[in-house]
C-alpha cells in the first residue's frame, strides 16, 4: 500500500504532530515500506485458524461494584502543566 | 415543497452504578472538582482498565426492555479523538461489537394508535469529563469526576418522522429506563442525554436527504423544539435549491434556534480499533435469564394491568402509568376504595397540580398515598363531600394530622340527616320567593341556584345528593 504526502499530513493532523516539511516524503516512504511488509503477511496459509480477538486467553475479567477511595487531585493533578486549586487548566476550547 | 422528516435518535444514559465502569472511583454527582479521580480513569500510563460486573448487568436490563437480542460476545473498541476532556486520548467504547442489536419499543402516537420504533444498538462506553468556561478569560476548567462514568448509548432507527414522536419515544425509554432502574433519567444533570439526526426527503422519495446531528437537547421540551426549528431551516435551505451541509450543530434555547459547531468537522475521523487491555465479554444465558428473572413490570404491561383491573380508561391508565413512582402512588391509594376512577381522578387532578406547583416530586409529596387513601375513604362512605375532601387535602400539604382528624377539627362531617336538611330546604325556598316563582314558571336552570343557597347555608356539608333529592321534591 503507497502511502502519499497528503496521507502522512493528515495523519499527523489527527495525531496533533507537527512535521516537518522536509520529512514528509521520507515518511510517507517510511510508512509505505511497513505497510508493504505487513502486506506479506497476507500470503500466509490460514486456512483452518480461528479468529483471535486478542493475545490473552481469556474472557470475562470483571470486578464488583465496590467504591474504592480515590487518591483524588493531589494524585490526579500532581504532574498536570497547569492548575487553578483543584481544576486543570487548559487553553478556552471553545469560542 | 412537501418534505417528510426522517429521525434518528441517539440517547446516553447513565447507568446507575456505585463505581465508575473501569475503576473503582465513586460517580457521585457533585463531587469536589477531580475528587473522584484515580490513575486509571485519568489515562494515566501503565494502569489497566477492569470492568464493572453491574454495568453489564445494567446494560443486559435495557436491552431485554427494548427487545434487543443480546450479543453472546461483545468487545471494547477506542475510539480516537483529542479533547481536554478525555484525558487518554480515545474513549473506551464498543464499535464493531455491541452488547445488543435489533430491539425496538412502540410509542401512541394518537389515542389508541401505536406505532414501533426500531431500535439499531445498545453498546456500553465510558462518559468524557466536564470542561468549565470561563466567560471572560482564555482558558477552560477540567473537571475529570464524569470522566469513566458508565453510559449506555441506545441508537434509534430513523423511524420517527415528527417532532412529536421524537418526545413520545424519548419519554417512553426515560420511563423504561427509570423503571428497570438502570438510570436515575436526570435531564439537567445529564444522566440522560440525546443528540438528534434529521434530514428531510421530498414526500414519497425512498432516498434519505442529507443530515444534520442536533446536540444540547437536554429536556424533552428541547426536543420537540430543536427538531421543529431544523425541519423548518432545511425545508427553507432545500426550497432554494441548495444544499444541507452535513455538521453537528447545537440548540441554543435562549435563541430557539440550533447553531453550527464549525471546527468539529474534521475530527470525525475516530480510528476505532479493538482495545488491546480489555478482553472479550461473554454474556451466557444463566446471566441473561438472572437479569430476567429480577425484571419488574415494564410500562406497557403496568397500562394494560391497570385498564384490566382498575377498570381505567386507556387515556387514564398511560397518565398514572408514566412513572414507576406514580403508579405506586395509584395502587397504594386506590387499594383502600373501592371506587378507582376515584382515585385516579383525585391523582391525576389535584396531586399532579400539587406536583406542579411544588416543583416536587410524587416520592416526596407532602400528600402520601396512605393519607390521600384514607381521605378518599372518608369521601367513600359519605363521611365528608367533594367539596369538604378538597378542603381536607389542601390543609394535609401543610399538616401532620391525619384526615380523620382534621375532619373532626374543622367540623367537615357531611350533613346526610335527612330532616335536618329539610329544614334548611324549606327556609331557603321561603327566603327566595320570586327565584321559586321563576323556578315554577319554566326557568329551571335556577336549580343549581338553590344549591348554591343550600351549601352556604351549610357551610358546604350538605351531602349534596340528599338535597337534590329534597330540593326536586318540593321544588
Amino acid at each position: 500500500m503507497k502511502i502519499s504526502r497528503k496521507d502522512v499530513e493528515y495523519i499527523a493532523h489527527l495525531a496533533r504532530l507537527e512535521v516537518d516539511d522536509l520529512l514528509v516524503d521520507k515518511f510517507a516512504d517510511q510508512i509505505s515500506n511497513i505497510l508493504e511488509y505487513i502486506d506479506k503477511l497476507k500470503d500466509a496459509d490460514v486456512s483452518g485458524a480461528e479468529l483471535m480477538s486478542g493475545a490473552a486467553f481469556q474472557n470475562n475479567v470483571m470486578r464488583e461494584d465496590i467504591v474504592k477511595v480515590s487518591p483524588g487531585p493531589d494524585v490526579t493533578l500532581s504532574d498536570a502543566p497547569e492548575r487553578d486549586e483543584d481544576f486543570y487548566v487548559v487553553p478556552r476550547v471553545v469560542g | 415543497m412537501q418534505y417528510e422528516p426522517v429521525i434518528g435518535l441517539e440517547v446516553h444514559a447513565q447507568l446507575k452504578t456505585e463505581t465508575k465502569i473501569f475503576c473503582g472511583c465513586s460517580t457521585k454527582f457533585g463531587a469536589p472538582p477531580n475528587a473522584n479521580t484515580c490513575p486509571v480513569c485519568t489515562g494515566m500510563p501503565g494502569v489497566l482498565p477492569v470492568l464493572n460486573k453491574k454495568a453489564v448487568t445494567f446494560a443486559i436490563k435495557s436491552a431485554i426492555a427494548t427487545n434487543c437480542t443480546i450479543a453472546r460476545e461483545s468487545r471494547f473498541d477506542r475510539k480516537n479523538y483529542f479533547y481536554p476532556d478525555l484525558p487518554k486520548g480515545y474513549q473506551i467504547s464498543q464499535y464493531a461489537y455491541p452488547i445488543a442489536e435489533h430491539g425496538h419499543l412502540s410509542i401512541e402516537i394518537e389515542e389508541g394508535l401505536e406505532k414501533i420504533i426500531g431500535i439499531t444498538r445498545i453498546h456500553m462506553e465510558e462518559d468524557a469529563g466536564k470542561l468549565i468556561h470561563e466567560p471572560r478569560r482564555d482558558r477552560s476548567m477540567v473537571d475529570l469526576n464524569r470522566t469513566g462514568v458508565p453510559l449506555v448509548e441506545i441508537v434509534s432507527e430513523p423511524d420517527i418522522r415528527s417532532p412529536a414522536e421524537a418526545a413520545a419515544y424519548l419519554k417512553k425509554l426515560h420511563a423504561i429506563l427509570r423503571y428497570i432502574d438502570v438510570c436515575d433519567g436526570n435531564m439537567e444533570q445529564g444522566s440522560f442525554r440525546c443528540d438528534a439526526n434529521i434530514s428531510l426527503r421530498p414526500l414519497g422519495e425512498e432516498k434519505f436527504g442529507t443530515r444534520t446531528e442536533l446536540k444540547n437537547l437536554n429536556s424533552f421540551k428541547h426536543v420537540e423544539k430543536a427538531i421543529q426549528y431544523e425541519i423548518q431551516r432545511q425545508a427553507y435551505i432545500l426550497d432554494e435549491g441548495k444544499n444541507v451541509i452535513q455538521e453537528t450543530r447545537l440548540w441554543d434555547p435562549a435563541k430557539n434556534i440550533t447553531k453550527s459547531m464549525r471546527g468539529k468537522e474534521d475530527a470525525h475521523d475516530y480510528r476505532y480499533f479493538p482495545d488491546p487491555d480489555l478482553v472479550p465479554l461473554i454474556v451466557d444465558d444463566e446471566w441473561i435469564n438472572s437479569v430476567k428473572a429480577d425484571m419488574p413490570e415494564l410500562p406497557d404491561e403496568k397500562k394494560m394491568r391497570f385498564i384490566k383491573e382498575y377498570a381505567l380508561t386507556d387515556y387514564d391508565a398511560a397518565v398514572l402509568t408514566s412513572s414507576r413512582e406514580l403508579a405506586d402512588y395509584f395502587e397504594e391509594t386506590a387499594k383502600k376504595i373501592s371506587d378507582k376512577k376515584l382515585a385516579a381522578n383525585w391523582i391525576m387532578g389535584p396531586v399532579m397540580g400539587l406536583v406542579k406547583s411544588e416543583g416536587n416530586a410524587i416520592e416526596t409529596l407532602p400528600v402520601s398515598s396512605a393519607s390521600l387513601g384514607e381521605l378518599l375513604q372518608l369521601l367513600e362512605n359519605n363521611t365528608i363531600n367533594a367539596n369538604g375532601a378538597k378542603i381536607v387535602f389542601e390543609k394535609l400539604v401543610n399538616s401532620d394530622q391525619s384526615p380523620a382528624s382534621l375532619v373532626k377539627d374543622m367540623g367537615l362531617e357531611q350533613v346526610s340527616d335527612q330532616s335536618e336538611l329539610e329544614g334548611v330546604v324549606d327556609e331557603i325556598l321561603e327566603a327566595n320567593p320570586a327565584e321559586l316563582n321563576s323556578y315554577r314558571e319554566g326557568k329551571t336552570k335556577l336549580f343549581s341556584f338553590f344549591m348554591g343557597q343550600i351549601m352556604k347555608k351549610t357551610k358546604g356539608k350538605a351531602d349534596p345528593k340528599i338535597i337534590t333529592e329534597l330540593l326536586k321534591k318540593k321544588l
